[in-house]
Order: C-alpha cells, then structure tokens, then sequence
C-alpha cells in the first residue's frame, strides 16, 4: 500500500496550512512539598476507591503478611524482580507464590483463573492525578498489574511526582520509551450503564498502594 | 451535485421518532446532566481552565501544520521500534489491510477496544462477513453489539440504554446467568462473559488516543481494562487511527491527556493510560508479538484546503461538544445518522461524506454556542457549523472545498433571501415595505405551516419602528 501512503503525503503537503508558532513547554509547578505530595496521592486514589497505606520502608512484606491472608488473598503472582525476592524470603506460609517466570502462552488460564492478587512495584508516582507509573519489563510483566482481580503496588515516596508533566521531564523519557510504559489510576471501571460508576469490570477489583518510607 | 432529496426527509424521521421515545429521552436527559456537572467540577478555576485549553489549541494546531512530517517522523519511529505501519485512503483499503494481517496470523478470533475509526470503516460487520469473530469488550460496546445498534455516544456508546434494557439483554443472550438489573452485578456479569474471550483471542484490535512522533508511541485512554487487555494478552495487536491523530513530541501529551480525562467524563484522569512503543521483545514473557498501526485518511486530509475548516481536525474526541448540545440530549446519538453525531459529527460528517449526503445535519443547531465554549482544543464549532449551512445554499456548486456544496439550495429560498437583501440594502424600499406590512397587517396570514404547529402566527406592529421613534422624540439619524 505505498501508494496509499505517497498519495495521502503529497495530499497532506499540497494542502499546507500557515504556520503557528511551536507551542510553550508545559510545566505547571504547585510547588508541593514532600507531605503534602503524599496526600495528595492518597487523596485522589482513595476517590477512585484505591487503598493507600504509608510503611516502612523495611516493614512492608510484614504488612501483606499480616493483613491478606485475612481477606483470604492467599495465592500471590510475583515477578522475577528484587521485590519478588524479597517477598519470597519473608512471606508466611499463608501465601502460595504462582511466579509469572515463563511466557504467558504457557499458562494462560491459570494466570486467569487462578491468582489472587499480583505483587509489583512502580517507577514512580503522581501526586496531582493519583497515578502509579509503571515501565513492565521481563521481571514484572505487563499482565501482572491486569488480569489479578488484587493488585499490590510498592511506591518509593522519593519518587513521587507532581504530575505527568514534571516526571516525563525528569526522567527524560523522550531519550528513550519501554516496551509498554502505564499510568494506573485506581482499580478498573466503567459508567457504561447508566453513567453509574462501578468497580472491576476488567481490570483488578481493588488496587493497594504501599507508600515506602 | 444535487443533494439525495431523500436525506432531509430521512432526517426529519429520525428525529420524529427519536422525540417520540420518551424512554430514550429519559435516558439521555439523565446520563448528560450528571456529566455536564463533572466536567464543570474539574475545572474550578477559569483562568486554569482557559491556559490548558490554550495549550491544547496550541499543540493540536501546531501538530496539524507538521502533519506529513510527523507522520514520516512517527512511521520511521514505529518501524525502528518494530511496529508495522501501514497507510489506508479509505475505509475499504483499511478493513482490506486488517483482514490482511489476521488472515496471515491465521487469527480467528478477535477482542476489540473502542475505537471510533474502526465504526467509521464498518469494520466489524467487515471482519464478521469474512468468517472473522469479533468481540466488542468495551462495556458499553458489548452492549450495543448484543443489541446490533451503532454507538449512540462517541465516549458512552451505550448512553441510550437504560439498566432494565441491558438486564433484558443479558437475559436474552445469557439466559444461564440470574437474572439482575443491579448495575454492580451487571457489570460482574460482563466481567466473566469476556474474561475467557481475552485469554482465548487471537489478536486484539483498539483504536489510539494520541500517536507520538517523537518517540513512536502509541497512546490509548480507558478505565475499564479492556483497552490494556485487549492490547496484551493476543499474540497480534492491530491499532487503527486517523492520520490527524499524530502528535510532535512527549511532552505534549500530559496536557492533552489531562484536558481530554475531563472534558470527556469529569476525571482528573481515566483509570489506565497504556503506551505502546514496541512489540514484544526478546526475553520479555507477555504482550504481543506483532504490532500493527493502521493510519486512515478516509477525507481528513481534504478537509485541510480550507484554513477555516482545517480547526475540526484539532478534535481529540472528548465528547464535552456531544453532552453540551441542547439538540443532542433531545434527540439522541441515532437520530444524526452518522458516525460522529452531535456538533462535531455535523462539523465533520458533511466534510467527510459530502453535503449533498448530510448536509442536511447543519439544520440540527440553534446556534446557542455551547459546544465551542466547552471544546478542550477550542475548535469554533458554532462558526463551523454556520460556514457548513451557507456553503449547503452556496450559489457555486465547484466541489472545492467541500463536496455537494450548494446541493440544498432551493429556487424560492434564495430569491426569498435575495428580495429581503434588496430591502434592507435600501432605505427607501426599506421604508415602503415596513409602511406596506404595518397598514395591510389585517392581511397577513394566520397560518404558516410548521411554524404555527405550536406557535401563533407573527403580525407586524400597527406603526413602523421609526414611526414610534419619530413620535418619542428620538433624532432622525
């Protein structure tokens, strides 16, 4: 279909509109400190029905220990990453450990059918939307923030942001995109009957952020 | 080109029977107050409000004049990242090239995001004809496809369906599940009917929110899951999008993004937002393992002769223009007969199919404003919309800039507004007409067809405005 493509080209060139000046950088700076970034976060994911809890930054698997088994989420999908190590070696024998450590094709239905809740971590936060940022790789993969009706999210307080804007611009991510980069707001929804909001549809039911301190 | 005689009567049956459904006007009245009232909590402070929109003007428009070199920039980035880039003109070579690649995957099965493009190509019914599965899992999306309906709503495309008529639905489709009108256990419902379609399907097929010149990424805006599944869990992903959806850089993303989250549904931001940049890569254990992008002219890049007329391509399809509009909540998505309805869909359709076709569309306007005030990239809709009905009863039928331009003139209509123009041109003849219509008032008629249907019959004044200013003491000049 190169034709297509030259045509639609010459089309689009033939009919060029004026010029307008390149837009302004955005940057929009609230100038929040480190507090009231974190409550910030807490603030809009709690809207959307996201838990948030703030923990120490060496006490979190103590924190699954003692509060999922209770909610009867016992079979947990963990990564290859340092966070899975870590839970790995800490975790009680409530927990049977599912490690998603080959490709999806070979176990599809049970990554469907038969997990809890997943376990990740992120690569950072927005404070001002209420956002986990997420870059899934080969340690993490993508479906593990998806297809569990629990998911799990570590999020390093340093590395929350304001917003969008100033983490793209930090991080430099025009050098350089993953694979598949995200943006998580809360758990998975829909207001297609009714404009009635309504929790899980095909996403995770509930999404738990541990702020790591 | 002479208009289809048939498209305005069409028309006025659409929207007879459309203000005949007081179920469906219920439904929409309901479903638009509640996100008319969102939207405007979003944006609490003015000045905020009119600076995004600005910057989102301003990225769009700076985006359209760069349009060939970015979608070069954004094919040479997608195809360095590994994605396959592929160009159609039409709807016909774009459902031909996405039938293409799943016949070659040997793909049976097929799980679809939402995607506007793809109603504007037909490409279920496409697909569906050649043997093809194809599962809409938007929850508003398999609801209209139980229902074999077009969307109604660019953004809600169920809006017109009430609990009880998607309950009846299930029921009617899914007679094993219990029944229930609970929209909670409804949803749960659609949960586990298209939870074992996502791990069986064999490609995934979304449409895309903003493509990324810059680094060949494609962005997708969605709060259900279905997109981020749809778009992960298949072996083969194919995104189809207009060619006016490109934009320069990264960083004109987060605005956009953020004035599209509210504008559209009152959200600070949507559950998930999904960029794409690569197919699956080496040692990586899930996502697909070829990616697709399909970009569509189908008449966008015509749209551009015309300076003016270019501004509808600005559109980010939030919907705001679409609940704003105080035809649209009395008539409903259907009642159009377009893809796109709503103000949008009347600056855009006749565009794109002609107004000869749909011209008929710019009627279905009072003019009133509000869609250009709520536009997130401040598209001049009103403006638009106006400059589409006189190029309707334009006296040159030259098809450029717009096909079927002049088809619904009408002999009388013209000649009416030409002897009013004279009137009023002149003074003289001004004076003799008023001093006519205010002695001979007795003579006007007391009926004057649809007009009168509900309103009585206008009569001229017994004296002349200028009479009455005279004898006030108002200065002649």
């Amino acid at each position: 279909m190169s034709d297509a493509r030259d045509r639609i080209l010459e089309r689009l060139r033939a009919n060029r509109p004026h010029s307008v000046p390149t837009p302004a950088a955005y940057a929009k700076s609230l100038g929040w400190d480190r507090e009231q970034r974190i409550a910030h976060f807490s603030e809009r994911m709690q809207a959307v029905r996201g838990e948030v809890h703030r923990v120490a930054r060496s006490d979190w698997v103590t924190w699954i220990n003692n509060e999922l088994p209770a909610r009867g989420m016992r079979r947990a999908l963990i990564g290859r990453s340092g966070i899975a190590e870590h839970f790995a070696a800490r975790a009680t024998q409530d927990f049977e450990l599912l490690r998603y450590d080959r490709p999806i094709e070979d176990w599809k239905d049970t990554l469907f059918d038969a997990v809890d809740f997943a376990l990740t971590g992120t690569l950072a936060g927005l404070a001002e939307s209420g956002s986990l940022v997420l870059w899934p790789d080969e340690t993490e993969p993508r479906l593990m923030s998806l297809v569990p009706p629990l998911h799990v999210a570590l999020l390093d307080a340093e590395r929350l942001f304001e917003n969008f804007a100033d983490l793209i611009a930090n991080d430099d991510w025009a050098s350089g995109m993953p694979t598949n980069a995200l943006l998580i707001s809360g758990p998975s929804k829909t207001a297609d009957i009714e404009q009635t909001l309504a929790y899980g549809i095909h996403g995770p039911k509930q999404l738990i952020t541990l702020i790591l301190e | 080109m002479k208009a289809n005689p048939d498209q305005v009567e069409a028309f006025h049956q659409r929207i007879d029977e459309a203000l005949h459904n007081d179920q469906l006007r219920r439904n929409f009245r309901s479903a638009l107050t509640g996100i008319m009232a969102r939207r405007a909590e979003q944006f609490p402070d003015d000045s905020q409000l009119q600076a995004l929109r600005e910057q989102a003007r301003a990225v769009r428009a700076h985006a359209l004049v760069r349009q060939p070199e970015l979608l070069e920039q954004l094919e040479a980035k997608l195809t360095g990242n590994g994605i396959q880039v592929h160009w159609a003109e039409d709807t016909g070579q774009a459902n031909a090239i996405i039938h293409g690649i799943l016949e070659a995957a040997g793909a049976r099965t097929v799980v679809k995001g939402k995607s506007m493009v793809s109603e504007e190509t037909g490409l279920n019914h496409y697909l569906e004809e050649r043997g093809v599965e194809v599962i809409e899992s938007d929850l508003g999306e398999y609801i209209i496809q139980l229902a074999h309906e077009p969307p109604s709503h660019i953004v809600a495309p169920a809006i017109h369906k009430n609990r009880r008529e998607v309950a009846e639905l299930f029921r009617e489709f899914h007679p094993d599940i219990p029944y229930t009108e609970d929209i909670d256990e409804l949803t749960q419902t659609a949960r586990a009917i298209l939870r074992t379609r996502f791990a069986k399907a064999d490609a995934g097929i979304s449409g895309v929110n903003f493509a990324v010149a810059e680094t060949g990424t494609l962005c997708l805006v969605e709060n259900e899951g279905n997109g981020r599944l749809s778009t992960t869990a298949p072996r083969l992903h194919i995104a189809i999008t207009g060619v006016e959806k490109v934009v320069e850089r990264l960083s004109d993303v987060p605005p956009l993004l953020e004035i599209l989250t509210k504008s559209a549904t009152g959200q600070p931001i949507t559950t998930y937002f999904n960029m794409i940049s690569r197919p699956r890569q080496r040692g990586e254990l899930d996502g697909p393992e070829a990616v697709h992008l399909v970009l569509l002219d189908n008449g966008r890049s015509r749209i551009r002769v015309d300076e003016e007329l270019l501004d509808t391509l600005r559109c980010i399809r939030c919907g705001a223009c679409i609940n704003h509009c105080p035809v649209y909540v009395q008539l409903g998505g259907h009642a159009y007969g377009t893809v796109y309805p709503g103000p949008i869909g009347i600056a855009l359709e006749p565009q794109r199919i002609g107004l000869d076709k749909v011209g008929t569309l710019t009627s279905a306007c009072t003019l009133c404003g509000a869609c250009g005030e709520v536009c997130p990239v401040k598209i001049p809709l009103p403006k638009l919309i106006n400059r589409l009905r006189a190029e309707a009863v334009n006296e040159q039928r030259t098809s450029t800039p717009l096909s079927g331009r002049g088809s619904l003139r009408k002999p009388g209509e013209a000649a009416a507004w030409r002897l009013w123009q004279q009137i009023y041109g002149h003074p003289r003849l001004y004076r003799l007409f008023t001093l006519a219509a205010t002695r001979l008032r007795g003579l006007t008629p007391p009926r004057l067809g649809a007009w009168t249907r509900y309103r009585s019959a206008p009569k001229p004044a017994r004296r002349t405005l200028r009479e009455l200013a005279h004898r006030e003491g108002f200065p002649n000049e």
